[in-house]
């Protein structure tokens, strides 16, 4: 599938995101706005080891978020999902 | 005891590092107490930040390892990596006393609550033991009877965490069964020749597929990616396999 | 305010020569991703410049590797803040890839293979300031580090030497590429810290 397992999965990334969203996205459905897959936002792919956050579509690859903190604001790009689907009862 | 996690952003508290427990060679087991901590759940994690006297800082994550204590403390396992920048410091220069700042608990996907019930089988690549045995210390101090297996994947006997603590919670009944795999080393005597996990060792220390178990595997990326082929190749529900992966070198920024 | 961890200092190496504000000094070659790697092999791989209707120049590898080379020794200034210097090079000067392009649109477009662009005018790319890399070390350029090939622009930040090149676009005005439009500087002068976009 991905020969250089250079990533990790959105668990690592629910810290970061934790800033930002109230509500946890590890256990959050999104739908990949590319292929159509749903999934938890735990199985995406993150890149993390570079300028900012990237989850990619465990299936096609595709951008689904796109984070980067500058000082006080973070720019959010969440084009990549169709949708996310969160329990806000937590 | 279930975390009370309020709706509401995660921030940084300080911890107090109150014990330190050297589990192998590279390996330390911290104990901490925070304020104010809101409890956990097994499988959820912690982000650590470090910050230097110039304002530099590091943060990385690391597992839970204990199960929810009453009195709030929590017991992170820590390896030291070769180049690692915040591990070195975990494992050899913090000192009892010593204060570290620590967001979470953290993520509610690869946890396990009592309430569960089904089987459960849990799949550990070296260093991805540490929540899992949260998850099997979380099931001995509550009153849960569903039944566990752990498959543990590691190079070397030394390299094993919490070896004491399976072998006498693995002896009690068959609440918990364990099976090691060596990749590198392997003990004396051992049957198995060295080498990773395959088709046969799924086959012998998961449950049948038919029970539906659910299933939780942790380590480095490339060790869940193929031990999660192995499961959906023997049968397993793909949707009841839960992931987490750390870095390719065991560590997760 | 965030509480000092007594003795951490990190990975960071003492400030010798003179370094942009904010960077540190290091000594390994950090890899940091946006995304899988790919893995192109040199018979699929090409370079292409194109002007957004037509392309206006093809070379696959083994035309590309016919072109002159340089050997460069350069500074690399990472927008994480770390700097790692005197690093060595080889590769063709963009000045060679862009001899004769019949257009003068002032700005470029770089792509990878992947989905990474990033955006330059095109008075920074020529010049003897930036060149299409396939070696480092003397050694061919590991994937994992933008091989077969990588844009070096060493007088920018490190993002804007986008690895795994497979061409350019030139443009009539400047756009955002991948980073520079989430909060990235569109033009990221480390000497004078252009890290982020301004308000």
């Amino acid at each position: 599938m991905n020969a250089s397992m250079n990533y990790l999965d959105g668990n690592a990334a629910a810290g970061e995101l934790s800033r930002i969203f109230a509500a946890d996205l590890t256990s959050a459905e999104g739908q990949c706005a590319n292929c159509g897959v749903k999934k938890p936002f735990a199985e995406a792919h993150l890149y993390m080891q570079c300028p900012g956050v990237v989850a990619r579509c465990a299936l096609c690859g595709h951008v689904l978020l796109r984070l980067v903190n500058v000082g006080e604001r973070a720019y959010l790009d969440l084009r990549g999902m169709a949708y996310l689907c969160l329990d806000t009862t937590q | 005891m279930e975390g009370t996690a309020v709706l509401g952003r995660v921030t940084w508290r300080t911890a107090r590092v109150v014990e330190l427990h050297d589990q192998t060679a590279s390996a330390r087991t911290l104990t901490l107490a925070i304020n104010d901590w809101p409890g956990h759940i097994a499988g959820q994690h912690v982000d650590v930040r470090l910050t230097a006297a110039d304002g530099y800082s590091a943060v990385r994550s690391y597992s839970i390892a204990s199960a929810p204590r009453p009195d709030g403390r929590i017991e992170l396992t820590v390896e030291r990596l070769p180049n690692g920048e915040v591990s070195p410091y975990l494992t050899q220069q913090v000192t009892v006393g010593d204060e570290l700042e620590v967001r979470g608990p953290i993520g509610r996907w690869f946890v396990w609550r009592p309430e569960q019930e089904m089987p459960i089988q849990l799949v550990a690549g070296g260093s991805g033991i540490v929540p899992l045995m949260a998850m099997i210390r979380s099931r001995a101090s509550t009153d849960s009877t569903a039944p566990f297996r752990l498959l543990y994947s590691v190079r070397e006997p030394e390299a094993i965490f919490y070896s004491d603590e399976l072998r006498v919670l693995s002896s009690q009944g068959d609440s918990l069964v364990v099976t090691y795999a060596y990749t590198r080393v392997t003990p004396k005597d051992w049957l198995r020749p060295a080498g990773r996990i395959d088709r046969e060792l799924i086959a012998s220390s998961m449950w049948p597929s038919n029970l539906r178990p659910s299933t939780y595997v942790c380590g480095p990326t490339s060790f869940v990616e193929y031990a999660a082929e192995l499961l959906i190749a023997a049968g397993h529900d793909r949707d009841r396999i839960r992931t987490e992966r750390f870095g390719a070198t065991g560590e997760r920024k | 305010m965030a509480i000092i961890s007594r003795g951490f200092a990190g990975r960071r190496g003492a400030q010798g020569k003179e370094l942009p504000p904010g960077q540190y000094l290091t000594s390994d070659f950090p890899v940091l991703s946006a995304g899988p790697t790919p893995h192109i092999s040199l018979d699929r791989w090409q370079f292409t410049i194109d002007d957004g209707s037509n392309v206006l120049k093809r070379w696959d590898w083994k035309s590309f590797r016919q072109l002159p080379t340089e050997n460069i020794t350069v500074d690399l200034h990472c927008v994480t803040r770390w700097s790692k210097l005197g690093t060595s090079w080889e590769g063709v000067s963009l000045d060679v890839l862009l001899a004769d392009v019949g257009t003068d649109l002032p700005y470029v477009m770089f792509h990878s293979y992947g989905d990474y662009t990033t955006n330059l005018p095109r008075k920074d790319v020529v010049n003897k300031q930036a060149w299409i890399a396939f070696k480092y070390g003397g050694l061919d350029l590991d994937p994992e580090h933008g091989g077969p090939a990588r844009l070096l622009v060493p007088h920018l930040y490190l993002w804007k030497s986008a690895k795994w090149v497979k061409g350019i676009t030139l443009m009539p005005h400047d756009k955002p590429g991948f980073w520079e439009n989430l909060g990235y500087h569109m033009y990221g002068d480390p000497w004078k810290e252009q890290r982020y976009s301004e308000e």
